[in-house]
């Protein structure tokens, strides 16, 4: 075990500070902010939990709360699968193995809002490649006009922008798997799909976690793409949360209502990303009990 | 088994071309000239030309967007790096009260929506003045940044045995030095991917950046957010950017690409 030593915080405290100066303070100023009025910066009214109760009737809010969570489902019931696959597929060793790593991470690496920008033209039907070659199957495909159109093409720039990173976790735990594992299922004659269910599955079951973990939490504050490609349309049909929330805050200047809605979504965040860990937590350590069991 | 293998190759094979399509556009459009991209469809540059590369480099509302976005990227990486190394050090050698929370904690702030801070993060630096300059954007993307630093160095660092740590003690040297002299050399490759990555959030992340900034410290991504003219869009120049800033990442890339995968899974696996 490690050792107790009280003095550690003396190398943390840096980290805290920096933390606390870029994510508390800002934190403290959000819910000051969200129990007045601000009429102007001389002139404030403290008006307790009005704006609270005025964020959790707002219907815009609920309908961009549940496009949030369907659209955040729809990333996870994609990106998953295909980056368990994709990472199955990759090469694993040699030169090969480097190219396929460096092709395949290159979209992680592209700025958000070229993302969008990118997205925006290869999904014109005029100049872009996409939108062309569905306009020549006979598809009427329209990314600004129809709804949609509008939500799948913010889905599938996403499965683009985001399922390397499933790749590149799962890539890395399939790695870490110790041949003696391949052996005893040779010498066993298991099929591949039981090497899979038996073997490979269970022991990315750490990474797959982290895997889910960020992609649901990513994916709940996405805001580049989105406002670079469709700018939350046609009418709101891809605004989401933070969106929502950006056009509140810095397009009204709301700042009351801004900020409580603020806090109600950090606390969504939060208490997802609580149960989540927790949850990481648990399953890992019952895996591995039954990894020394068995 | 052949023809399992075979299936493999083409599902990567596809999947590869999924991935490189949409970036070959991009690049394929900022060597075509205006008209042609409105006009006509093509798989090439019919019209070859650089004319979109030599706006950017000449005109210094686009260049000088480059270089704000270098400038505040490494100051965040320096100090990312430096306020990170000794606490995950700390993280992966002691137990200390609350150590398990603080580390709960320090990954919550990884997953704060930056728009839930845009507002105070707005009022904060304007009351210090610090408005529209590097070091603002710096400071707030330590937000996601240091979290996140903190969390890769300690599974690298985890990795390294404690009996050197002992060793050193016993002769003689002291913390700084042991630190400094061993047990960073121990895990370059830690510092590399954890810098990569603080470089590659802080590169991407657009939101912030625009928000605190206005014209001393504008970044390339808030330049490329409004490249309408007079004539509408300019897509040959935003095609170019865009071109341009997938660069610095690929240059990085192609060096850490046997840790990449590690960097993110490491300790975890």
């Amino acid at each position: 075990m490690k050792p107790v030593n009280q003095k550690a915080w003396l190398l943390v405290l840096p980290v805290v500070l920096c933390v606390a100066f870029s994510a508390v303070l800002p934190l403290m100023t959000v819910v000051n902010y969200s129990v007045q009025d601000i009429i102007s910066p001389e002139r404030r009214v403290f008006v307790g939990t009005e704006w609270f109760a005025a964020v959790m009737r707002d219907e815009e809010l609920h309908g961009a709360l549940l496009r949030q969570i369907g659209f955040s489902l729809a990333v996870l019931a994609v990106e998953i699968p295909l980056g368990i696959a994709l990472a199955l597929s990759m090469p694993a060793t040699g030169w090969r193995s480097s190219a396929v790593l460096v092709i395949v991470a290159i979209s992680l690496l592209i700025p958000w809002n070229v993302v969008g920008t990118i997205w925006q033209i290869y999904g014109r039907t005029d100049i872009g490649l996409m939108g062309a070659a569905l306009a020549k199957l006979g598809i009427d495909y329209n990314y600004t006009g129809s709804a949609t159109d509008a939500w799948l093409t913010v889905l599938v720039m996403d499965v683009w922008h985001w399922t390397p990173l499933v790749a590149l976790l799962c890539f890395a735990g399939l790695q870490a798997i110790p041949d003696a594992y391949y052996q005893a299922a040779r010498i066993d004659g298991a099929s591949k799909f039981a090497v899979f269910r038996f073997i490979q599955l269970p022991k990315l079951r750490g990474v797959l976690m982290i895997a889910v973990l960020l992609r649901f939490m990513d994916s709940f504050m996405i805001y580049t793409e989105p406002f670079v490609l469709t700018g939350g349309g046609p009418g709101n049909a891809t605004t989401f949360l933070s969106q929502y929330l950006t056009q509140k805050a810095v397009g009204q200047f709301d700042l009351g209502p801004a900020a409580a809605f603020s806090l109600i979504y950090f606390l969504i965040i939060l208490l997802l990303c609580f149960i989540l860990y927790n949850w990481m937590q648990r399953v890992g350590t019952a895996s591995d009990a039954e990894v020394s069991h068995g | 088994m052949d023809k399992r293998f075979r299936k493999r190759v083409f599902f990567l094979a596809l999947y590869l071309v999924f991935a490189i399509l949409p970036v070959y556009w991009m690049i394929n459009m900022s060597f075509k000239t205006n008209e042609e991209i409105l006009s006509t469809f093509s798989l090439w540059p019919n019209d070859f030309t650089l004319q979109h590369y030599r706006t950017i480099f000449t005109d210094e509302s686009w260049y000088s967007g480059y270089i704000n976005s270098l400038i505040y990227v490494g100051i965040n990486t320096v100090i990312s790096l430096l306020v990170a190394l000794p606490a995950a050090y700390a993280f992966s050698r002691y137990s200390f009260l609350g150590d398990k929370h603080v580390f709960f904690w320090l990954l919550t702030n990884r997953m704060t929506p930056p728009a839930v801070f845009l507002l105070p993060f707005f009022q904060l630096y304007t009351t210090l003045g610090m408005m529209d300059t590097h070091i603002a954007v710096a400071l707030a993307h330590l937000l996601f940044n240091v979290p996140l630093a903190v969390w890769i160095l300690e599974g690298f660092m985890s990795g390294v045995p404690r009996e050197i740590d002992e060793t050193a003690y016993i002769d003689g040297y002291s913390f700084p030095r042991f630190f400094l002299t061993i047990f960073i050399p121990l895990i370059k490759a830690g510092v590399g991917v954890a810098a990569f990555f603080c470089f590659m959030f802080s590169w991407v992340e657009l939101l912030m950046a625009r928000t605190l900034t206005s014209v001393n410290a504008k970044p390339i991504v808030a330049t490329m957010t409004r490249t309408v003219s007079a004539s509408g869009m300019d897509w040959g120049v935003l095609a170019a950017a865009g071109v341009l800033t997938i660069v610095p990442g690929a240059v990085v890339i192609w060096f850490v690409r046997h840790y990449i995968a590690k960097g993110f899974a490491m300790g975890r696996v």
